[in-house]
């Protein structure tokens, strides 16, 4: 568990600890829905994605949609959780026109994925291991509308049956800044697996935050559950928002209250849903229409031989093949797509023991700055994985300096093109040949005869000549033979 | 020219392969019976205009000699059997006019193999009953009464209409379905065969769902070979239906006439009820000497557990009821009844689109689930279903073969008769057949003879998992000895 530091919030009466558990819908990655062959796919006409089983149909029933169990191993087996061989689905029964069936198909006692954990990287080199409880598949429900007509309300059950992963983390979490790191690192994990896109905008993950207060090692205090978010920066708002509620009650003598609440960013608060009092009672049993989910170890071994390298192995593998950082190498794998841009740069690369860590440096510094500045994202980079590499090639075989190749990614990005001919077609390679540099060191130096003269008194000036003679060279001799050809003339 | 609808389904047959008639003549014949018997109130729907276009087609694939195992052979439909086009209300003014976009796998596997739909046929509201009366069209009549009286008697339930129709000669088989009894006591009330196979023999999939673990769907029919020859059709695996079974569905008719020699019948000590009619008490001796006549060897088994089964089953039975009927809220087809939110919605809709036994059993199903009440209720119920399970894999592993018991505790009754200050009495006329549905297992109930009053009585035969065969085999062999009961027409 937590060996990082968190952080306390200050009150009237000393310091609080928030203790944060979190329950995460996962839109599992999939053709069809968790128990019907109707599609999954996003914004289509309203009910156009509906077969009969997700409208609930007299005499209709559900058949296990396979992929979506695989989704979900996967899932757990990325988790390093423990994979139940077999479990069982439920019924969660309560009426609302977005369920057409009148119960939710769930896993309630017996989820298919058990205990596991995910490592958190956070500021600062620290890092922390936050606890999984389990995993479990359920149905999405349907979209209520209720802006198509005065006197009613409509219903879009395109979503409806679509298969969720519910992920519920241990209560591990103890402050904003871990929850939103976790939810970060669990959306990288399910997007390098290919089990959820984590595409927060459309719905595809959502959050149910539970926040309570405790002074530090105390007892745990009573929790509120925050519903529905959909967005990192407002988890951690609203964490921080709820946090304070809850300590100012306590000091004020009040009780916490059980209870949903809705964080609304546009106040920066929670507000309360439903009290505990209101809470539904779901009569959960095992559907009757719905064997007991079984498979094999071999089935659970397949999935596991199978699964693509996740970013904890992949950072690992980056810092000890190239040297990198592991800052940078928790930059570069952060992202499922970044870390595939930088491979396929190393892939590209002449060298790429020599130019690794620099094809980092330049993916990281250059390219991310650049496209963040622009708000692009890396799927439309103008300057593509072999481009890049191209550039680095440049450098690394001393063709031209990290300066030029500024200004050649510049070019690139602008114009496109071979950054190999660019170089070429615009005479942009380093000059080596050191005839040509002695004449222009020559020329400076009877220019300047006063500064020559004090080099010998203050040898930092040499640093002014080293500047000229690049300036007259346009930034193409090697400023390592300058400054040797220049210590020689003038003696220093 | 024989009325033709006095024919069993295999004579039938018979006479469409000679072409000695066809099968629009044979369907016309059924389709005027069904008319001079509405009183009865058999059929909650008629489709003639379908009937004979069907039979027509039937008719061209026997002059080409394609003919399916069924070819012409017109039958009757439960409500509770999505037909696709043709209006399916499981008998409950919640689901209105609801016309079905498609078939049930049973009847569509019926269609498949050339048989002619008729109608539909009346039954107990989504299957809630054991006397036809809560359908929402009014209860059904048995063609049979007792001697020297013209009071009406209930034809059983929930499959009132389709045994009633079977007897009354107004369809040459019917679909029925059984969730704790209700293909069985229904032909014992009529004097006709009804088998609930192995659940997961028959796919449930467009099936109404009354309660999912213990529906399963069978035939009722004039004989014990028609019964065998519709339940091949009707039965096979259904992908779309996870708890149907993945077995080779065997030729059930090559079982009839099969000797019975040596095997072993099981007679439960615990199914000798207090206060139980004599003649029910005989009939139920003669049965055992007629099979021990054939050869088997009758041997007392125990069922320690039968006396928990009732109990037990109307707690799974109503929680599972209670949640396949959440779906019926008024918001997607059949019954709305406007509120001003959408809880009035569901309330007023509910209220008024359920009868009264439907709305007991959901209100008992919502009690047995609710938070504090699962693991005294359902929660046991289950452990008892598992002790009555294992109360006939014991019986079985002592290598009975099928066990023999009364289908009902007495004769038909009289509408409104029963249950009327009680539901508990209506529900003890299932006493000897939940208790196979709760183990899942094949159970047939055959005509064996009648009681003091001229009403036929049934027997009931309960087998192994997936052997029907040998209950067809032991069928037969009661139904040559009781003979063939047939009620004089008074319609």
């Amino acid at each position: 568990m937590s060996t990082a530091t968190h952080k306390l919030l200050k009150g009237a009466t000393g310091d609080w600890e928030m203790v944060i558990g979190m329950e995460i819908h996962a839109q599992v990655t999939s053709n069809a829905k968790l128990f019907s062959g109707a599609s999954t796919a996003f914004g289509g006409e309203p009910n156009s994605h509906v077969s009969l089983v997700d409208a609930a149909m007299p005499g209709m029933l559900p058949v296990i949609n396979e992929e979506c169990v695989r989704q979900a191993v996967r899932t757990g087996l990325g988790l390093n959780a423990k994979i139940n061989l077999r479990s069982v689905f439920d019924r969660k029964n309560y009426f609302y026109p977005d369920s057409p069936q009148g119960y939710q198909i769930s896993q309630y006692k017996s989820p298919v994925v058990g205990e596991g954990e995910v490592l958190v990287e956070l500021d600062g080199g620290r890092s922390v291991t936050i606890g999984i409880e389990r995993l479990h598949l359920e149905q999405d429900a349907g979209k209520l509308l209720h802006d198509r007509s005065p006197t009613m309300s409509n219903v879009d059950l395109n979503r409806c049956g679509v298969a969720l992963m519910e992920i519920v983390s241990k209560p591990d979490i103890r402050d904003a800044e871990q929850a939103k790191a976790y939810v970060t690192k669990l959306r990288s994990i399910l997007r390098y697996l290919g089990t959820c896109d984590g595409d927060m905008e459309k719905g595809s993950l959502r959050a149910d935050v539970n926040v309570s207060v405790r002074k530090p090692g105390g007892p745990l205090g009573t929790r509120c559950e925050i519903k529905n978010m959909n967005s990192i920066n407002f988890i951690g708002q609203a964490i921080e928002y709820e946090a304070r509620r809850q300590i100012e009650i306590i000091e004020d003598g009040g009780e916490i209250e059980q209870e949903t609440r809705l964080y609304d960013p546009n106040k920066g608060e929670t507000r309360s849903m439903r009290s505990k009092e209101e809470a539904h009672d779901y009569r959960y049993f095992p559907d009757p229409d719905l064997l007991p989910l079984e498979f094999s170890q071999a089935f659970v071994d397949e999935l596991k031989a199978e699964l693509p390298e996740l970013p904890d192995q992949k950072k690992t593998r980056f810092v000890a093949d190239f040297g990198l950082s592991a800052y940078d190498a928790s930059v570069l794998v952060a992202e499922r797509e970044s870390a595939v841009f930088y491979e396929t740069v190393l892939d590209r690369l002449a060298n790429r023991a020599r130019d690794g860590k620099m094809a980092a440096n330049w993916v990281i510094n250059e390219l991310f700055g650049r496209l963040n500045k622009e708000g692009r994202d890396i799927a439309d980079s103008p300057v593509n994985a072999e481009q890049l590499a191209a550039i680095i090639d440049l450098i690394g075989e001393g063709t031209i300096s990290g300066k030029i190749a500024k200004d050649l990614f510049e070019i690139v990005w602008q114009e496109g093109g071979d950054p190999r001919a660019l170089v070429e077609s615009r005479g942009m390679k380093q000059v080596t040949d050191l005839s040509a540099i002695e004449k222009v060191v020559d020329d400076i130096i009877a220019a300047n005869p006063d500064k020559a003269a004090q080099v010998k008194d203050k040898p930092q000036s040499l640093g002014w000549f080293v500047g000229q003679v690049m300036k007259a060279s346009g930034g193409k001799a090697n400023p390592q033979s300058v400054n040797e050809l220049l210590k020689a003339k003038l003696g220093v | 020219m024989t009325d033709l609808t006095s024919l069993t389904l295999a004579e039938a047959r018979k006479g469409l392969a000679d072409k000695t008639f066809t099968s629009l003549e044979l369907t016309d014949a059924h389709l005027s019976a069904i008319e001079a018997a509405r009183v009865l109130n058999a059929f909650v729907m008629e489709t003639p205009d379908q009937a004979r276009a069907m039979a027509r087609e039937a008719d061209g694939k026997i002059a080409k000699g394609d003919a399916g195992p069924l070819a012409g052979i017109p039958l009757g439909i439960k409500d509770l059997f999505a037909t696709k086009g043709v209006r399916t209300t499981a008998c409950s003014k919640i689901l209105g006019n609801f016309v079905p976009t498609y078939e049930s796998t049973v009847t569509s596997q019926l269609w498949r193999d050339g048989a002619v739909m008729l109608g539909k046929l009346n039954n107990d509201e989504f299957a809630m009953g054991s006397s036809n009366e809560t359908s929402c069209f009014g209860p059904v009549g048995n063609p049979w009464r007792r001697d020297g009286s013209n009071a009406t008697l209930v034809p059983g339930g929930s499959s009132g209409g389709s045994a009633s129709a079977v007897a009354a000669l107004l369809c040459m088989g019917a679909t029925a379905t059984d969730t704790g009894g209700s293909i069985r006591q229904p032909a014992a009330f009529t004097a006709t065969v009804g088998i609930k196979p192995t659940y997961g023999r028959c796919s449930r999939w467009g099936i109404v769902a009354f309660a999912s673990s213990l529906d399963q769907a069978g035939p009722i029919a004039r004989s014990v070979r028609d019964a065998a020859m519709l339940l091949r059709s009707m039965a096979g695996h259904d992908p779309k239906d996870t708890t149907s079974v993945d077995i080779p569905v065997p030729d059930y008719e090559a079982a009839i006439g099969k000797s019975v020699k040596g095997m072993k019948i099981g007679i439960p000590r615990e199914y000798r009820l207090d206060g139980m009619p004599a003649e029910i008490e005989k009939l139920w001796q003669s049965g055992a000497d007629w099979l021990r006549s054939a050869g088997a060897e009758l041997v007392e088994v125990s069922l320690p557990h039968t006396k928990y089964a009732l109990p037990a089953y109307y707690i799974v039975a109503p929680a599972e009821a209670s949640s396949n009927l959440a779906r019926y809220d008024g918001v997607r087809y059949g019954l709305r009844e406007q509120g001003r939110n959408i809880i009035e919605l569901y309330e007023n809709t509910r209220a008024e689109g359920f009868g009264a036994e439907v709305k007991r059993r959901v209100m008992i199903g919502t009690y047995v689930l609710s938070a504090g009440y699962y693991d005294a209720y359902y929660l046991r119920a289950q452990k008892v279903r598992t002790l009555i399970k294992k109360d006939f894999e014991d019986c079985f592993a002592r290598g009975v073969d099928a066990i023999l018991t009364p289908a009902t505790p007495s004769a038909a009754f009289g509408i409104g008769e029963k249950g009327g200050a009680d539901p508990v009495e209506m529900y003890l006329n299932d006493i000897f057949t939940v208790t196979v549905n709760m183990a899942g297992l094949p159970g047939i109930a055959v005509p064996a003879g009648k009681d003091a009053q001229g009403l036929p009585l049934g027997l009931q035969l309960i087998g192994r998992p997936f052997d029907e065969e040998t209950l067809f085999s032991l069928g037969e062999v009661i139904e040559q000895a009781a003979g063939r009961f047939v009620p004089e027409r008074w319609w």
